[in-house]
């Protein structure tokens, strides 16, 4: 038994190698690594609070809004502030708008291009998906970004640019929305719902949502004008390769919950493991970097107390990536986590049926396009142009925040200490943190260390695709991972 | 028709920002254009099915010049660190840091493009203390140097090309490839910084729809205003190199009409301001930046006399989330 490295792996966000052990035809042991490392944490220390805004979106230019989103609720959580209901809507908005874009770009453009792959060249399928999704050549691309272009004009309108945008801030927004302007908003979602209806689901966006069980989606994919779109495409083959019996990680899963409007959020945070819901209880987080490379000193900290000094040459260190734990437990985020805390139906039968796995995190991110599509339509006419959009603020010279939301990718928390003015300690916890996360102190494997385990590889194999379908079900940021 | 042109598309020590602006260009979209442009992608990490082993047998193929390269495009700053090993960014499966793979591959490229500010100057991965010691391909902040050197010349004898900017716009790089596709892009198009000069010539300042207010010096308090943003809120827009409010980003938009301060995002060592981003640093009451092109004494005595005859519609409106003044109608033949 020798271990195989497998690198660059692309198609994710940022750099990963992967690590395996092989055996009988399958994947007998993994070790996930995060090869680069920027140090946002060291660079933000010393700096004026409000400066934040401007760094932390840099972390990472394809969750950019998400890390503007957790800055501005840990500055205003220390600031002992809220937004506006305006703010809250226009945050929203944007917030949606990334994550969205995420889920469909993570669809088309990174995931589904591996069955294009020759090792599929038997499958019935294999002609079609290869015209529709090859890389820079397939028409799904095609068809997919001049809609994902206009969709983002929202960004435009709202945010100024993306990625980067300043607009958010912790007392709302700095760009107010005008009566005319909403309805522009409702012109580009519903040119982005015709997308969704017509090229991705071939189906009203309430349907989609309404499905209810794993009988239900049976069902629908049995109609011929829903096998024709490309979710139909996805559950056929997901069902001739059996997708729904690969990757299966921890199944223990957490959300931080998301989109707030006046104290009640649409995703709901909370922990789901064997069948049952219960409540999120944040001190028990606490981030162990015994196998990552950085100085460890003592035991797993809260990222309240939490320090970052990279160490390349830490012993049992093979990563950058800290190992966050929820009460000592490796949990899964993501949108499958958000939609089973929030007690989606279909997800929650899917769940009960075949767990965590390759096919059920890719149906949950889908979902949540027509659910939130939707959600969106709602927001743009609650907001009420002449209703103020910002609330002025200031920074306390000593004083602490938390600011906890879901990223497209899962739960994201920005920690924040304030003393003199000045910034004395950030700590982040990015979703992919989580899911993609070293071993800790007492041997556990991180989230996906254990869903590659028992992965099977065919004959000749360098790079097993099974592998890479496990790996791109997470969507990782691997940016943000070690930021 | 010739030969189509071979691009490579590497990215380090930034956050994969540009590579997702560029997703986000239009008429046509990146892969059109590229076709358009009849350039072929060797590898992208984000567009292509390439993995693992296939991919360092493509690096290695370059690097040994059975692959002809004519376009090595790196986003990200090169990192160094620590202590000039490179060992912040060890390329996934290589075992070896990117600054190496970097250098090796610039060697064999007809032209070298820094997309975006890491890229070209080391931007917000150089920030702080530079934790990774972070630099550009070229450019180490604004002192020429780099992973490269000074002197470094690309096969077809041009230094880095920097496309720029915190992202860059899509356009500023769909542009700049298909102009070298074309054999139109020479140093001649590229500024003192090394920046393509179709965008790098204008200013942030042309087309802010913010003019009115600025002409009258009525500005803006906090985020929401609509005033001008130069006075108090840190914006350099008058100083930026760039055409943001010309040719808009998302459809639309740019950070002054977003709400917020131009951070003069294009410039070399924009990370570090020396003062709070959104703020603006003042002396006695006046800016301390202030446009380049005009002398100082004539800009304040200016913005006294235009501040004095401000109208009141402007002054009304540059403190408020929207216009609470329309301006007036004069109804030619009154009754």
């Amino acid at each position: 038994m020798s271990r195989r490295i497998i690198g660059p792996f692309n198609r994710v966000e940022g750099d990963l190698e992967v690590q395996l052990d092989i055996e009988d035809g399958q994947v007998n042991d993994a070790w996930v690594v995060s090869p680069m490392y920027r140090g946002f944490e060291q660079m933000l220390h010393g700096k004026n609070p409000t400066d934040a805004m401007t760094y932390v979106p840099r972390i990472c230019g394809i969750c950019s809004v998400a890390q503007s989103v957790a800055a501005a609720y840990a500055i205003a959580d220390a600031q002992g502030i809220q937004m506006p209901k305006n703010g809250e809507l226009a945050t929203n908005l944007i917030l949606a708008n990334e994550n969205l874009a995420d889920h469909l770009t993570h669809f088309y453009m990174f995931f589904m291009p591996d069955f294009t792959r020759d090792v599929y060249q038997n499958e019935p399928w294999f002609d079609t998906m290869k015209t529709r999704f090859y890389p820079v050549k397939g028409t799904a691309a095609k068809d997919m970004l001049p809609a994902r272009a206009q969709f983002m004009h929202m960004m435009g309108m709202l945010a100024g640019k993306w990625p980067h945008t300043l607009s958010i801030q912790p007392g709302g927004t700095s760009r107010a929305i005008t009566a005319v302007e909403k309805v522009r908003l409702l012109g580009i979602l519903y040119q982005f719902r015709s997308f969704l209806e017509n090229t991705l689901f071939g189906d009203k966006l309430e349907h989609i949502a309404n499905l209810s069980s794993s009988k239900d989606l049976q069902a629908w994919v049995m109609q011929n004008e829903h096998r024709q779109s490309d979710f139909g495409a996805f559950l056929t083959i997901a069902d001739s390769l059996n997708l729904a019996a690969m990757g299966n990680a921890t199944d223990h899963f957490m959300s931080f919950g998301v989109y707030p409007v006046a104290g009640k959020k649409l995703f709901d945070a909370g922990v789901w493991q064997d069948g049952i819901a219960s409540p999120l209880q944040p001190e028990t987080i606490k981030e162990d970097v015994s196998h990552s490379w950085m100085k460890n000193g003592s035991e797993p900290k809260h990222p309240r107390e939490g320090v970052t000094i990279p160490d390349p040459d830490m012993k049992d260190g093979y990563t950058w990536c800290k190992a966050p734990r929820l009460g000592g437990d490796v949990v899964e985020v993501g949108a499958l986590a958000r939609q089973l805390v929030n007690g989606h139906p279909l997800i929650q039968s899917l769940v009960a049926e075949s767990g965590g796995n390759v096919r059920n995190r890719i149906v949950a991110r889908l979902l949540e396009l027509a659910l939130v599509v939707v959600e969106m339509e709602k927001w743009v006419k609650e907001v009420q142009p002449d209703e103020p959009f910002y609330h002025l603020t200031s920074m306390p010279d000593e004083a602490e925040g938390a600011g906890m939301m879901e990223a497209a990718r899962g739960s994201l928390g920005h920690w924040l200490q304030v003393k003199n003015g000045r910034i004395l300690n950030y700590q982040i916890i990015a979703p992919t943190t989580w899911n993609f996360a070293p071993r800790d102190i007492h041997g556990q494997l991180g989230a996906l260390e254990q869903a590659l385990l028992g992965a099977p590889v065919r004959e000749g194999e360098d790079t097993p695709v099974s592998v890479q379908h496990i790996v791109r079900s997470f969507d990782p940021c691997m940016v943000c991972t070690v930021h | 028709m010739s030969d189509p042109l071979n691009l490579l598309w590497l990215q380090s020590g930034g956050c994969g920002g540009c590579t997702m602006s560029l997703l986000n260009a239009e008429s046509p979209d990146v892969l059109g254009c590229l076709d358009m442009a009849g350039i072929n992608l060797l590898w992208h990490p984000s567009l292509s099915l390439e993995t693992g082993l296939q991919v360092t047998n493509i690096l290695n193929d370059i690097a040994a010049g059975k692959i002809k390269l004519d376009i090595l495009c790196l986003e990200g700053s090169v990192i160094r660190g620590p202590n000039n090993t490179g060992k912040f960014h060890m390329l996934a499966g290589t075992g070896e840091p990117m600054m190496h793979w970097v250098e090796r591959l610039s060697a064999q490229a007809e032209y070298v493009v820094a997309v975006g500010t890491c890229a070209a100057y080391g931007g917000i991965t150089a920030a702080g203390g530079n934790p990774s010691d972070a630099c550009g391909m070229q450019y180490d902040g604004e002192k020429k140097g780099g992973l490269l050197g000074a002197d470094f010349r690309s096969k077809v004898n041009m230094p880095v090309v920097n496309i720029a900017g915190c992202p860059t716009h899509p356009n500023w790089v769909t542009d700049t490839l298909a102009e070298i596709a074309l054999g139109d892009f020479s140093e001649a198009n590229m500024d003192s910084l090394g920046r393509p000069r179709s965008y790098a010539d204008q200013l942030v300042h042309h087309g802010c729809t913010r003019n009115e207010f600025y002409e009258f010096k009525a500005s803006a308090e906090k985020p929401s205003d609509l005033g001008c943003m130069m006075e108090h809120m840190g914006c350099v827009g008058t100083q930026a190199h760039a055409d943001c409010n010309t040719r808009l980003w998302n459809g639309e938009g740019s950070c002054i009409r977003g709400g917020y301060a131009c951070i003069n995002c294009t410039a070399p060592g924009f990370e570090e301001p020396g003062h709070n981003f959104t703020q603006t640093p003042k002396i006695a009451g006046i800016p301390v930046g202030l446009p380049t092109d005009m002398p100082k004494a004539w800009f304040v005595a200016l913005a006294s006399l235009s501040k004095a005859a401000t109208p009141e519609r402007l002054k009304k409106n540059a403190v408020a989330d929207h216009i609470e003044v329309a301006p007036s109608i004069h109804l030619k033949n009154k009754r």
